[in-house]
């Protein structure tokens, strides 16, 4: 049997209906709430092609409280515990805004003093949430030891936190109109030694880090947002000033003493996760720069007051006010409606975290699933805070 | 051939001396003795294996400024018997919707090629080797792909995502990195001229030089090739504990988990012993002690010979080590660049360069050719000799390699990260200055 020109024609009419042998469809992973770098219990639906990343999706609400409505029923002091819980790992930085709203509504003066001592613990704080952020940054693109380190450095401003306050995470440092207890003796002797020991560990991860071939591969333009999308999406914090926007609530609306230290707000330039992370190592060193002054002042006001004159039961007057100070996530605010009775008629926190979560979904369309779980870490979230 | 074995003395002569004449010689030499062998050699790998994991903690926390495991037995020494015991008598977990077979013989496969390639490995000289085959390169490369293998199976049969993405990663993984770990070994075995292992040995011993001098290059890429064969740090994308939460053993429970995490331990092993094999001289230690020995004592110097081997395979062990704790990893692109455009292109011309400087060394014209008698064991080379091939290898071969990779790779991305984000930084100030027109 030969083969006619029909069968030819049979054949090539077959080949152009080819069809591919398998079905090709996107892949949706679930990553999260259980997963090692999701930072906590967020729950990222990704849309996967391989592993080119061309949707995503967040689910939050896994950690949800109800704080804004507890606050509803509990007096001002009872609020601030609550308050500090949002965001654990910057405990002392959700107290001062807290007490800082209280008091602006109040229309409170804080002593020298209590204000000298609050910068010092909020910087701290700043010092040991972006340790944390190093270190778990750091796991999530594979590096673990340096997550150690940055424990090992945490550890000794946690020791001060526990020697003031009792507490290592979950503080309560402050209380409305100041402190109720001066330093305790060989605080600044604690803080020094911190503060000294500190330069070198810092450059210790700069020399891990900074010039590492492997970590510019998986920083350097990745997660790149521009300063327009960055100021429309709301960012605050190091992601904004990672992309170039001079934006540090200490320097636009000083609250506490901010006005008389000296220190320079760190800028990136591509707007990248490299920039980001450069940005907040960079403000590691100014947070000690402005401990040490804040330390010199401390000497100056010895044997100060350090609590306003505050009446034994806390009703402020009716009227509303917003404040935010920059927490080390960025601006972290909160909204108070005080109705002149001892509970607030509404609290409403502004997260720095769930709005720079805004940003995941542009930061990784095209990236892979391994940019994904960087730029989560670069994003610098805290689930406690987001799902309060 | 079996009077050629007679006339070694040591334990196999000694077992002959003891058994009874009834069992032919054949029987002593070619099974009993072997399954001895197989037995020793096997118990005190998967004692290495076990241990390598307490290193491994060990090490980590020594680099972490921590102590590691301290708790059970002194200074944690029984910390691999209470891991073994801990995960024999967890539960063994199949997933619903898993295929049962695959899933069942996956970690099997794994485990099984990284123990097969034990028997190849010269552990030292005169009667250490197990066997010597004469292709055994060629089997330790074919059966370290078998390992990957398990890895794939396992993936693929846990009908799971994180475990799939694994899977596919380890796939991509094997077919570009076993290229240049075959490529790279190819530059040793033109100085050996030979497969064998105890062969290729002998010959490091005959031209008393070790192959890492003449191959520095193929030393290095090799090296860089078995981490990555072996899923370490910072290639360990198969199981991207920050991505992938467990990568292709995402589903794995109990026992079955701990053959992959020993077949891991002992693929380090293998990949060690190789590189130890072919370009460290294997179990040679050099000097005047070592021919004394080998001439006099011939049983003193195999035992010797045994602990340097494994010393030396711990030393790049405990390197594979450090590069895991303190490296960040590579991403699933870039671990394809890094094979791709740079392992596998610097191989090749780490064969060419080698083959050119083998050439001329044979035809210089001055009427001594020095490198006549390569590998034919007549005599060690001389100075001039080695100065010639080592110098070629170390100053000419390594700029021209660095050379050619540069000009290929000009235009990725990854290869100046500076000069990317200088244009990177450009493009967003045109963008502005357009914006700023408009």
């Amino acid at each position: 049997m030969s083969i006619t020109e029909k069968d030819i024609l049979k054949i090539a009419e077959a080949r152009t209906r080819i069809e591919p042998m398998f079905d090709t469809q996107e892949m949706t992973l679930n990553m999260g709430p259980q997963h090692p770098s999701t930072h906590g219990v967020l729950r990222v639906v990704l849309k996967l092609d391989g592993e080119t990343v061309i949707d995503l999706d967040c689910d939050i609400g896994y950690l949800h409280r109800g704080v804004e409505k507890i606050a509803e029923n509990r007096t001002y002091p009872m609020i601030a515990p609550y308050h500090d819980r949002t965001d654990y790992i910057a405990a002392v930085s959700n107290g001062l805004c807290w007490v800082e709203t209280v008091e602006k509504v109040m229309g409170l003066e804080v002593p020298k003093r209590a204000q000298y001592i609050r910068i010092i613990l909020t910087e701290l704080n700043r010092i040991t949430s972006h340790l944390l952020w190093l270190g778990t940054h750091c796991i999530d693109l594979g590096a673990f030891t340096i997550f150690l380190y940055a424990f090992r450095e945490r550890e000794e401003i946690l020791k001060i936190f526990e020697n003031y306050f009792g507490a290592r995470l979950t503080t309560h440092a402050f209380r409305i109109g100041g402190f109720w207890w001066d330093t305790y003796p060989g605080f600044e002797e604690q803080v020094k030694f911190f503060c000294d020991y500190f330069p070198e560990k810092i450059k210790e991860y700069e020399i891990i880090l900074n010039e590492n071939r492997i970590w510019l591969q998986r920083t350097v333009g990745i997660g790149l947002i521009s300063p327009e999308d960055a100021v429309d999406i709301g960012l605050t914090g190091p992601p904004l000033r990672g992309s170039g926007v001079n934006y540090d609530i200490r320097k636009a609306m000083p609250y506490e003493a901010y006005e008389e230290m000296d220190f320079i707000v760190p800028l990136g330039k591509a707007g990248d996760t490299y920039d980001r992370f450069l940005v907040r190592m960079e403000e590691m060193k100014q947070s000690r720069n402005i401990v040490l002054q804040a330390l010199d002042k401390l000497k100056e006001t010895e044997g100060q007051p350090v609590i306003a004159k505050v009446p034994k039961v806390i009703k402020p007057p009716i009227g509303e006010v917003y404040h935010s100070i920059e927490g080390p996530k960025g601006e972290l605010g909160i909204f108070l409606v005080s109705d002149g009775t001892n509970k607030p008629s509404r609290m409403r926190i502004r997260p720095p975290s769930f709005i720079n979560l805004q940003a995941l979904r542009q930061m990784c369309i095209g990236h892979l699933v391994a940019d994904v779980v960087a730029i989560i870490g670069t994003l610098d979230i805290v689930l406690g805070e987001i799902d309060r | 051939m079996t009077n050629l074995l007679m006339q070694i003395a040591g334990p196999a002569g000694w077992l002959r001396s003891v058994l009874p004449q009834s069992i032919s010689d054949s029987v002593v030499y070619d099974v009993i003795w072997p399954l001895i062998q197989i037995a020793v050699a096997l118990f005190i790998v998967m004692t290495l294996v076990a241990y390598l994991t307490l290193a491994e903690r060990k090490i980590s926390a020594w680099i972490q400024s921590r102590m590691g495991p301290m708790r059970v037995g002194p200074w944690g020494l029984l910390q691999p018997a209470a891991d073994g015991l801990k995960l024999l008598i967890k539960e063994d977990i199949i997933p619903l919707l898993a295929d049962k077979a695959v899933f069942t013989i996956a970690p099997i496969v794994s485990m099984v090629a990284a123990i097969t390639v034990l028997v190849i490995i010269p552990y030292g000289a005169g009667w250490a080797p197990i066997t010597d085959v004469n292709i055994a390169l060629l089997f330790i490369l074919a059966f370290s792909s078998v390992g990957t293998l398990g890895i794939i199976l396992g993936g693929w049969a846990s009908n799971s995502k994180y475990p799939l993405l694994g899977a596919l990663r380890s796939s991509a993984q094997m077919i570009s990195y076993e290229v240049a770990m075959g490529l790279a070994l190819i530059g040793p075995l033109m100085w050996s001229k030979t497969l064998s292992m105890v062969g290729i040995v002998n010959a490091q011993n005959g031209d008393h030089i070790w192959y890492v001098f003449y191959q520095p290059l193929g030393f290095l890429i090799y090296f860089v090739c078995a981490l990555a064969e072996t899923n370490r740090a910072p290639f360990d994308l198969p199981e991207a504990e920050s991505e992938l939460t467990g990568g292709f053993h995402t589903e794995y429970s109990g026992f079955r988990f701990s053959l992959y995490f020993i077949a891991e331990y002992a693929a380090m092993f293998t990949v060690s012993a190789i590189a130890v094999t072919v370009f460290l001289g294997g179990w040679d230690f050099g000097g005047l002690i070592g021919h004394f020995l080998a001439n006099t004592h011939q049983n003193v110097y195999t035992v010797i010979s045994i602990i340097v081997f494994f010393g030396k395979v711990l030393l790049l062990l405990w390197a594979f080590m450090w590069f895991r704790w303190t490296f960040p990893r590579y991403r699933y692109d870039q671990l394809m660049d890094v094979g791709w455009k740079w392992l596998i292109p610097a191989s090749l011309a780490n064969i060419v360069l080698t083959g050119v400087w083998f050439v001329i060394g044979i035809s210089i014209p001055d009427g001594k050719p020095f490198l006549k008698n390569y590998g034919t064991y007549i005599a060690a080379p001389g100075f001039p000799a080695k100065a010639y091939v080592i110098g070629s290898a170390f100053l000419v071969t390594i700029t021209l390699t660095a050379i050619l990779l540069s000009s290929i790779n000009k235009h990725s991305r990854d290869f100046n990260l500076r000069t990317q984000r200088q244009l990177q930084l450009q493009k967003r100030a045109e963008r502005l200055a357009e914006a700023g027109n408009m």
